[in-house]
């Protein structure tokens, strides 16, 4: 009786056993975990799939592949706190490197697969209501008077990261432009954001199914998937004629992939992206792929826009974000009161 | 019965019938309409969607685990809020403000909060972090991460329905007891508890439906593995990602129902025991 | 009292205290140690930023207005399921709870699809009055007295069940009437009972996540809730900063449900 807090956690252990991924693995059959972001469920659903059948095919082990979506910072933070991920798919290189500066995985992760470690690339487009009422073809639309725009929050969304910083680019290439400039014209940008989602999932739910706002900064794929979900009689995609090129990072977990001995199936279960198979899964999800011939063979769905890279404008992630979206960084000050 | 008595002692037919039209608009603007849309979004693609959502193998293991935590949950909130309730109300201690100030605490945590400490301490970065991963021990991002959170999260809920009650009564019939010489567990079981029973019974079924539904705190620590580390309220959040507006909606329907079925047991219960 | 009358003190007390300990104590003296890494300057400049001020004054004044707006309906609501008869009575008692059972993010999902602009409350309201709730700190209120209301009503109703009717009834032989009985008997004998059910709305209301996010609308300065921040700051790695505001939520939370209690111990000697 006495004893009743002392014995939770045994108890709790014992009933835990089921769910705990031990490190002896050798009997049990082989699981891998795909730490991921939120627009990739269906892409990595597929793509899962295929994976097994081939990796069966190839070695006689039956593999199961869990996965866990969620906003990119969430994830990568869960990943350093403990979460066994063996693959991280995540928005963004910072993501990935806020797990490699804790040390789980060499630092130079970036270098080790082709195209910057990123298998498919996106980028951010308009979506907006059918018949695009308010005339939005390009950036300097969105800040045409009574313009009401959705985003997600750029502090909890890797995709608002990538919407925020494809406008900073379009501002800084007007005449004139500036980094005063810009955060000037960010400053107005957000002033017409009605509602800031924590996620893009959210936002996107707020603009479809609440009938907020008149367009939708979207990662590339969302938008397409939006108008499968919805229906395509809601939704008018426009793409802008310039952009910023989003490249979603994939990388081995060496820690947990070298404690659990799943080194060989993470590493094959990666570097299978890059085959024309896991390619032309991606397009099929409206992820630009880096292979030429199936982008070639794709082109009618991915419209060529000139797409500026975060390493060209911004001088990498670990600059962008500690300019704009670090705590007191220009996106705080943009909601400062007074402006 | 003169008139004046009546008057004063119980209200008019017409304040009477005005009140409780009012209570009744109050409880179908603030409680039944978020009901009615959770059940209306769930069927709204019709039963066998609903069906096919429920039966899904991920749906089945986040039911299981939220059973299995709930299970753990419930009596070691029940065991000590009574301990607690029964220190507080019938004995005199220095500090016990404190300790019930201690006992309400954790609702005013914020769930976030409720997470994050667990993960303070049994994270990779936290406290005992690097002794639990050299014995491959996991607590957070498993069961016993998220059997903490939610003990955590719905710890005050029984003490805080049995305490005013206790406190209510006061302390003669035990120090009745006490004087003829029964033991301190003989006076709970005899004395107390047949008196609280039905206080303790509605505190026993909250606990247990807010540890079902609990999402903020399990949120922070689960990890959402589908099929593994999800709960039902996380699963639900997993299908409204998805825009498997349906399924989420059913799986959130489900959650309503456990909880109705729950509450609908408190009631008789209540009802048979103001009877008997 | 000068004799421990009743035995087993030191059995429950122990239980209530291992139990207090390492569920509460424990994981809190973790959160309170985890701020200090920054150092004191640290502490202070990360919780004078102008945002965080903003959103604990937002979550703090949104919670009171929730509880005290809960307080009269919560009382209703308790009177009328104790004291009246009518048809759903029993029903409207199970309800009570409901936010209780169901999940805080269903309910905000819910309760967003209720008072958006195009929702079956949202869009009524907006036509007749042009108010906007959902996406407004309106919305937030609206979010809080869901979750707030059952712990005024089920901390009411049993002082109320176990009042019973002598002391009205006496009131009345002495020449009260109702409107008298009500307020000078019923009502100071539950105003401790309000006064903790008030703390227990407002402290959960404070601290609450899941509902929230979805209806808030979460504009920095405007409707963006302490909660939250402690969630933008985690995914920004910054542990002590998000500890710091959990902190600050705490002692502020601490501070509110101990004079709570001090109000309610001096209304119940006032009654004695």
């Amino acid at each position: 009786m006495p004893k009743t807090g002392l014995a939770l956690p045994r108890r709790a252990l014992l009933a835990a056993a089921p769910f705990i991924a031990t490190g002896a693995s050798a009997q049990t059959p082989l699981t891998l975990l795909n730490v991921s972001y939120d627009p990739t469920r269906e892409l990595y659903r597929d793509y899962n799939a295929v994976f097994a059948r081939n990796w069966q095919a190839q070695s006689g082990q039956a593999v199961r592949i869990n996965t866990s979506h969620g906003g990119s910072g969430r994830q990568a933070r869960s990943v350093i706190d403990g979460l066994a991920a063996d693959v991280l798919t995540l928005a963004l290189a910072y993501d990935v490197d806020a797990v490699a500066e804790r040390g789980l995985l060499a630092r130079d992760w970036i270098s080790r697969l082709p195209s910057n470690s990123a298998p498919y690339t996106s980028t951010i487009i308009f979506l907006t209501r059918k018949g695009n009422p308010k005339g939005i073809q390009d950036w300097g639309d969105l800040l045409k008077p009574g313009v009401s725009i959705i985003t997600p929050n750029p502090k909890t969304s890797g995709g608002a990261r990538w919407n925020y910083l494809a406008f900073w680019a379009w501002a800084l290439r007007q005449p004139g432009g500036s980094a005063a400039t810009a955060e000037e014209a960010t400053a107005r940008l957000f002033r017409q954001v009605p509602v800031l989602d924590t996620g893009a999932r959210g936002s996107l739910t707020t603009f479809a199914q609440r009938a907020q706002g008149d367009v939708f900064l979207s990662w590339e794929n969302e938008a397409h998937l939006a108008l499968q979900e919805f229906g395509a009689d809601k939704f008018d995609i426009v793409y802008p004629r310039f952009s910023i090129l989003a490249e979603p990072n994939v990388a081995v977990v060496d820690q947990v992939v070298d404690r659990r001995g799943t080194r060989a199936v993470a590493e094959a279960y990666l570097r299978g992206l890059y085959t024309d198979e896991g390619q032309a899964i991606a397009a099929k999800h409206f992820y630009r792929p880096r292979n030429a011939a199936v982008l070639a063979a794709n082109a009618s769905r991915f419209p060529a826009i000139d797409l500026v890279t975060i390493d060209d404008v911004f001088g990498g992630w670990t600059e962008a974000q500690r300019t704009h979206f670090n705590d007191g960084g220009v996106f705080d000050r943009i909601y400062r009161p007074g402006r | 019965m003169s008139a004046p008595f009546r008057s004063a002692a119980e209200d008019a037919p017409w304040a009477r019938a005005l009140l409780a039209l009012a209570a009744i608009t109050i409880g179908v603007v603030i409680l039944a309409l978020p009901l009615a849309a959770v059940f209306t979004e769930a069927l709204r693609r019709g039963w066998g969607v609903l069906w096919a959502a429920l039966a899904e193998e991920d749906t089945l293991a986040a039911i299981r685990l939220t059973l299995i935590v709930a299970a753990i949950t419930v009596p070691i909130n029940t065991i000590g809020g009574l301990a607690a309730c029964w220190a507080i109300a019938k004995h005199d201690f220095p500090g016990k403000r404190l300790l019930v100030v201690l006992v309400e605490l954790p609702f005013s945590v914020s769930p976030v909060i409720s997470g994050l400490v667990f993960v303070l301490i049994f994270g990779a970065q936290g406290w005992l972090g690097p002794w639990l991963q050299a014995r491959d021990v996991q607590i957070i991002f498993a069961l016993p991460g998220l059997v903490l959170a939610t003990i955590f999260v719905t710890f005050p809920f029984v003490a805080r329905t049995v305490l005013p009650l206790m406190q209510e009564q006061g302390r003669e019939e035990e120090e009745a007891a006490a004087t003829l010489g029964a033991s301190g567990w003989q006076i709970f079981r005899r004395v107390t508890l047949p008196n609280i029973r039905w206080a303790l019974l509605s505190g026993i079924l909250l606990c247990n439906a807010r540890a079902m539904g609990e999402f903020g705190a399990v949120s922070v620590v689960s990890g959402h593995v589908r099929g593994m580390t999800n709960t039902m309220p996380l699963h639900v959040e997993i299908l409204y990602n998805e825009y498997q507006f349906a399924g989420a909606f059913a799986v959130a329907a489900l959650l309503a129902l456990l909880g109705l079925v729950t509450l609908a047991a408190k009631t008789l219960l209540e009802r048979r025991g103001r009877h008997a | 009292m000068t004799v421990r009358a009743i035995p087993g003190f030191g059995l429950s007390i122990g239980i209530a205290l291992l139990w207090v300990s390492l569920i509460v104590l424990v994981p809190l003296l973790a959160l309170a140690v985890k701020p200090w890494e920054m150092g004191l300057a640290g502490v202070l400049r990360s919780l004078s930023e102008e945002r965080v001020l903003a959103s604990l004054a937002l979550s703090f004044g949104t919670a009171a207005l929730a509880g005290l707006a809960s307080l009269p309906v919560g009382l209703l609501l308790a009177y009328a399921i104790v004291r009246l008869r009518f048809p759903g009575r029993r029903i409207l008692d199970g309800m009570v709870d409901l936010p209780f059972a169901l999940p805080t993010a269903v309910a905000g999902i819910a309760l967003t699809a209720l008072f958006a602009p195009n929702g079956w409350l949202g869009a009524p309201l907006a036509a007749a009055f042009g108010w906007k709730i959902a996406f407004t700190p309106a919305g937030i209120v609206v979010a809080l007295v869901f979750v707030a209301l059952p712990f005024i009503v089920r901390t009411v109703e049993p002082v109320l069940r176990d009042l019973g009717r002598d002391a009205e009834e006496a009131a009345a032989t002495l020449g009260a009437t109702r409107p008298q009985a009500l307020a000078r008997v019923v009502l100071p004998a539950l105003a401790p009972a309000l006064v903790s059910g008030f703390g227990l709305g407002f402290a959960r209301a404070v601290g609450e996540y899941g509902s929230v996010i979805f209806i808030a609308g979460n504009m920095p300065m405007v409707s963006e809730i302490a909660p939250l921040l402690i969630v933008i700051r985690l995914e920004q790695f910054d542990y002590a900063g998000a500890a710091a505001v959990g902190l600050a939520m705490l002692v502020l939370s601490f501070a509110v449900l101990l004079a709570l209690s001090v109000l309610q111990r001096l209304l119940r000697r006032g009654r004695a």
